[in-house]
């Protein structure tokens, strides 16, 4: 009778000694290049981590495929979109440097802890030199934290509060989204000439950091102007029903309603305040009026046609160039591109993540250097056009982009489902620029840091 | 894994026996010191076994030795085989784990803030304000049992999540987390200014890594896994101990008959609530080596679904056996992090060799089971484990390996009938 003798143990321990032995004529590999995951000589690997799932997975969607486009035009597939009208001609569609344009993505479920997560997974296992998407502020200021600490230049996507680029700034991180002050000093002259400069605001706002910076943004910006503010209200962000919060504002001697609601949120409460009739309502003899300080396309769908006649701020929307004409150059060529592709108009949060990919690419081509510190050098203070925003400055102070500002309003005769919002009037950048130690920005004490390289 | 056939049942006179008989290594039994030698084995070359596949190869996309997953494995191990101390041995079914883990991170990342970059005491905190907490919840929570138990613990973790996303912002940092800031300056280190503090062990970086590079193959040595592997195996150790105890016994025996024990006139509080302290502690522990991983805490880690997802560990890989929450931790966060990152290019590379409209009808028909879609596979595979394998992945292990045993001993039996 045989007895076999591998035991677990033993074959773990044979294991170890074959793998030290194989191990010896090797080395081990410390990063030379002098930065985290330095690309090889064909190939170039980005991370996008967008929402796929949660509240946000539509905006994540979105911008899941125009990252992608950006990715074809960087390799010289479709048409080029943007790379035809950018004005920095750095890019020949060769990919970047002469190496082919790689991605790899992730589901960052609107959860800093697994944005973290995600990010960190591309950065160690797949080698991305650059992380960009993300539909939160939350998820921006905490994957902004890491790429800060491991030497990864981050391109933030959505992210409207002021932190992102205000006390919470690194230097490896770039905004080109617009944020909640520019929102508040936007749609602040739009509101005096709509609704007259002695209305009484009641604010709902949603219980989290975005929430306060929008409040507080818009209420100092409607202050300036005349506007007193009744009273504002925390609303929690998991609420689905806001009739209890409504209820007590037709009696409040308010007769504008402020919505600091994004998404699900925001569908929501104008829901609610429409069927309490507040549109229709009168109070202090006007007309009562709803405002929302941050739109999208994507959330007027959600509101259907309660969302006709509401006011609000975007940073982009696809008919800008067919509206206002050649100032806004780029937005006709990546809205072909896309919907040629995807068969619909892109989204501003979809716009914004192509446009940071694209400028990742062309601050490295022109650096000549995929080194972060290098990278950082070439964007700062750096300003470009034909990008779909008109003339835009990436300033260097706070790594924020300044650009003009679109005011819309809910359309009352949509053509179609991608026609639900019609553009106001576009608030130039001038009077949205603010300096870099506003107190709305963590004040004085609010700095980039260094930029990092890693190891 | 083969030793815990009788663990599942109330009272498991093998353990007595098995430590009887031996007396041996570190006061544990034969069975229970080559269960520990697995696990050490396991975790310290567990670089090797999560990358079996040569990097460039396609089969690269589910290598899995990463310095940030094999931190969560061992990190979730802990968690979960704390939870199972509480749900495995005295059956209660806590639903709001989580919170203690998000008390623990919250404690750690201000030790880091206020105190010392240094791991140590940001963990020892972390331990004791989960154990403090723990101690509140638990004499609350503790006053019932079965679903009302569970729903008050929910009811807790639901609450110190929506306290820590906004009433609390000041001391959370809300939505948007905390994170060590160059404006912070621990007054145990000389920072220059400027510079953001690292977590280290007394100067080592948590982050520093050494990459081995044999043939294609490509294994990264990353001292924060180290430092967690170390800390998951004495807390691995503990828990058989607790296992194997006359404290354990009394657990098992509020599971089996709280009733019965009441009239031999024992006070099963004293032990439950032990019990519910002790799972809180391994759970302060998990959040405090998550800070010490990645100095970051959202309050999304306190949700419900957090806390979901340990009992799903659990029951997932074997609930009250030793090692089958370790398995069940280190399934769940792999299909979190591997499956979620297949997109459908990667799958068009897969099924290129095919012909085209094949290839787009494969592609079409895997994408809704990876990528966003590695719920539904993860909810299948938890459906299928509980319905076909009740005892988890642990009775799956047991059933391969009595398969072998048979056909040995059906081997020996017609060997010896040649004789």
């Amino acid at each position: 009778m045989s007895k076999s003798t591998f035991t677990r143990r033993g074959v773990l321990r044979t294991g170890a000694v074959a793998g030290a032995g194989l191990a010896l004529p090797t080395y081990l590999r410390a990063q030379d290049s002098g930065f985290t995951n330095a690309p090889g000589p064909d190939s170039v690997t980005l991370g996008f981590s967008v929402p796929l799932s949660g509240p946000y997975a539509d905006e994540g969607a979105d911008e899941l495929r125009a990252l992608e486009l950006a990715v074809e035009h960087l390799n010289g597939e479709g048409d080029g979109g943007m790379l035809q009208t950018f004005s920095s001609k750095a890019l020949d569609g060769t990919g970047i440097l002469g190496r082919r344009v790689e991605y790899v993505s992730g589901d960052d479920q609107t959860k800093s802890d697994v944005a973290r997560a995600t990010a960190r997974s591309m950065i160690e296992k797949d080698g991305a030199i650059m992380i960009t998407g993300g539909s939160s502020s939350g998820t921006a200021v905490a994957v902004q934290a890491l790429c800060q600490e491991v030497g990864i230049i981050f391109m933030a996507g959505l992210t409207h509060a002021n932190d992102t680029t205000g006390k919470d700034r690194k230097a490896n991180g770039f905004r080109h989204f617009f944020n909640s002050y520019m929102s508040g000093a936007a749609l602040a002259p739009i509101l005096a000439s709509q609704y007259g400069t002695d209305r009484r605001a009641y604010h709902l706002t949603a219980d989290y950091n975005w929430g306060y910076t929008t409040e507080e943004a818009i209420r100092a910006s409607t202050e300036a102007m005349g506007w007193e503010t009744v009273n504002s209200v925390l609303t929690p962000l998991t609420q689905t029903d806001f009739s209890s919060y409504i209820a007590p504002v037709l009696n409040s001697g308010a007769d504008v309603l402020v919505l600091n609601h994004y998404g699900g949120n925001m569908v929501n409460s104008l829901t609610n305040a429409v069927q309490f009739g507040l549109r229709e309502a009168s109070a202090n003899g006007k007309q009562f009026e709803i405002v929302v300080p941050l739109y999208s396309e994507l959330m007027a769908r959600g509101a259907g046609p309660n969302i006709k006649g509401i006011l609000g701020s975007q940073n982009w929307d696809w008919k800008l160039e067919n509206e206002l004409g050649a100032k806004y150059s780029g937005t006709n060529a990546f809205v072909q591109s896309f919907g040629t592709k995807y068969g619909f108009p892109p989204s501003q949060a979809a716009h914004t993540c192509y446009v940071q990919t694209l400028l990742y690419a062309d601050a490295v081509t022109r650096a000549g250097s995929f080194a972060p510190c290098a990278v950082v050098e070439a964007l700062k203070d750096f300003e470009f056009d034909g990008l779909g925003n008109g003339p835009t400055l990436y300033r260097g102070d706070d790594h924020q982009c300044f650009k003009d500002v679109v005011v819309v309003r809910g359309k009352e005769n949509p053509e179609n489902e991608f026609d639900l919002v019609e553009i106001v009037e576009v608030t130039p950048v001038d009077q949205v620029t603010y300096p870099p130690d506003h107190p709305q920005f963590g004040g004085a004490e609010a700095t980039l840091g260094t930029c990092n390289n890693g190891a | 894994m083969t030793d815990q056939t009788t663990q599942t049942g109330a009272i498991a006179p093998q353990a007595d026996r098995s430590r009887a008989a031996s007396g041996g290594f570190l006061g544990l039994g034969f069975r229970d010191f080559r269960l520990l030698m697995i696990v050490v084995a396991l975790t310290l070359l567990a670089p090797f076994l999560l990358n079996p596949f040569p990097e460039g190869s396609a089969m690269a996309q589910f290598n899995a030795g990463y310095p940030d997953l094999m931190q969560r494995f061992v990190i979730f191990g802990i968690f979960a085989i704390g939870f199972n101390i509480l749900f495995g041995l005295t059956g209660y079914l806590s639903f709001g784990h989580a919170a203690f883990l998000g008390v623990g991170s919250y404690a750690a990342i201000w030790m880091m803030k206020l105190v010392t970059t240094n791991i140590i005491p940001g963990i020892i905190a972390s331990i004791i304000f989960a154990a403090l907490f723990a101690v509140v919840v638990g004499f609350i929570s503790l006053r019932r049992s079965g679903i009302y138990f569970s729903i008050l613990t929910l009811a807790f973790a639901q609450m110190s999540y929506a306290l820590a996303y906004s009433v609390l912002t000041p001391i959370t940092g809300g939505e948007t987390g905390l994170q060590i800031k160059s404006t912070d300056r621990p007054f145990l280190d000389n920072l220059e200014p400027g510079q953001i503090g690292r977590a280290n062990l007394f100067g080592i970086d948590m982050r520093a890594s050494q990459i081995l590079e044999v043939g294609g193959w490509q294994f990264t040595f990353n001292v924060g896994y180290y430092v967690c592997a170390v800390v998951m195996i004495l807390a691995f150790y503990m828990a058989i101990r607790i296992f194997r105890s006359p404290f354990g016994m009394m657990l098992r025996a509020v599971k089996s008959n709280q009733q019965r024990m009441n009239y031999t006139g024992l006070s099963p509080k004293p032990y439950t609530l032990a019990a519910f302290v002790i799972s809180g502690m391994y759970a302060g522990l998990a959040g405090g080596l998550m800070v010490a991983m990645d100095t970051q805490v959202g309050p999304e880690r306190m949700f419900w679904t957090a806390s979901g997802e340990v009992v799903l560990m659990t029951i997932l890989g074997g609930a009250g056996t030793l090692i089958g929450p370790v398995l069940g931790a280190g399934f769940i966060k792999y299909f979190e992090n591997i499956v979620s990152k297949i997109n459908s290019d990667i799958l068009h590379g897969w099924f290129a060799f095919l012909p085209d409209g094949l290839e787009d009808f494969m592609v079409a028909i895997v994408y809704p089971f990876v990528g966003k879609g590695w719920h539904l596979t993860l909810g299948l595979m938890f459906m299928a484990v509980v319905i076909f394998l009740p005892g988890g992945l642990v009775e799956g292990g047991q059933r391969i390996a009595r398969l072998f045993r048979r056909r040995k001993a059906a081997d020996g039996a017609t060997k010896s009938a040649a004789e």
